[in-house]
């Protein structure tokens, strides 16, 4: 049997169980206790929830338990828990705020797009 | 398996991992394995204003398949011996 070697230190022991953050291809960010793995670098998460980061606001969404395939996993980061998670300067809000942070964030940029190709015909680039 | 057993050679080394969504990270080679998926130590962030979740991710796990570029002190590289390795399995196969 295979053994993906290098995740085998991420497991955690009986007693200290670590709080990970794994990076999805997709640029999700989910946060939660690694419980299984295997050589394909599926995962199971327990007590997983999503942080969304806009700006300078961010929010944790409850997911659950979650099974992750392995090919779309990028990163597994072990959280160091004496240190601060994130910057000072970001603020916590809530799942309603986020969303419309998102919302916001994603006209801007589809409006970015549009006002570029208006631009094409002057051929700058 | 040369790459796998060059990156094993490098081990304890300081190496910079590139990411194929831009992202860097810096960090001490614990480990590897059959896939190239990399486990790093010591990690910082290259840019880290624009990852601001990476903030307190000091060990990590990085997915062989999501690897852009692994960037090597200039002395890690025997060149001519990584060379005639080549040529060796490229014929031998």
């Amino acid at each position: 049997m295979n053994h993906c070697n290098a995740l085998t230190s991420l497991k955690p022991d009986a007693v200290a169980l670590k709080k990970l953050l794994v990076l999805l291809r997709d640029g999700r960010k989910l946060l939660g206790i690694l419980r299984s793995f295997d050589q394909f670098a599926n995962a199971v998460l327990e007590g997983a929830c999503e942080r969304v980061i806009v700006g300078d606001l961010y929010c944790d969404l409850p997911l659950g338990l979650y099974v992750i395939r392995g090919e779309n996993v990028v990163l597994i980061g072990e959280l160091d828990l004496e240190k601060e998670e994130l910057p000072q300067h970001m603020t916590r809000v809530s799942a309603a705020e986020i969303k419309r942070a998102q919302k916001a964030e994603r006209e801007a940029t589809d409006l970015k797009g549009t006002m570029r190709k208006r631009m094409e015909f002057l051929d700058l680039d | 398996m040369l790459f796998f057993s060059y990156f094993k050679d490098l081990v304890g080394r300081e190496v910079t991992v590139e990411l194929k969504n831009d992202l860097a990270i810096r960090g001490t080679l614990h480990s590897v394995d059959q896939y190239l998926n990399i486990k790093l130590e010591n990690t910082r962030v290259v840019d880290q204003d624009n990852y601001p979740h990476m903030l307190s991710v000091r060990n990590c796990f990085i997915r062989g398949s999501v690897v852009r570029y692994v960037q090597l002190p200039p002395d890690g590289v025997d060149i001519e011996l990584l060379h005639d390795a080549t040529r060796r399995e490229a014929r031998g196969g």
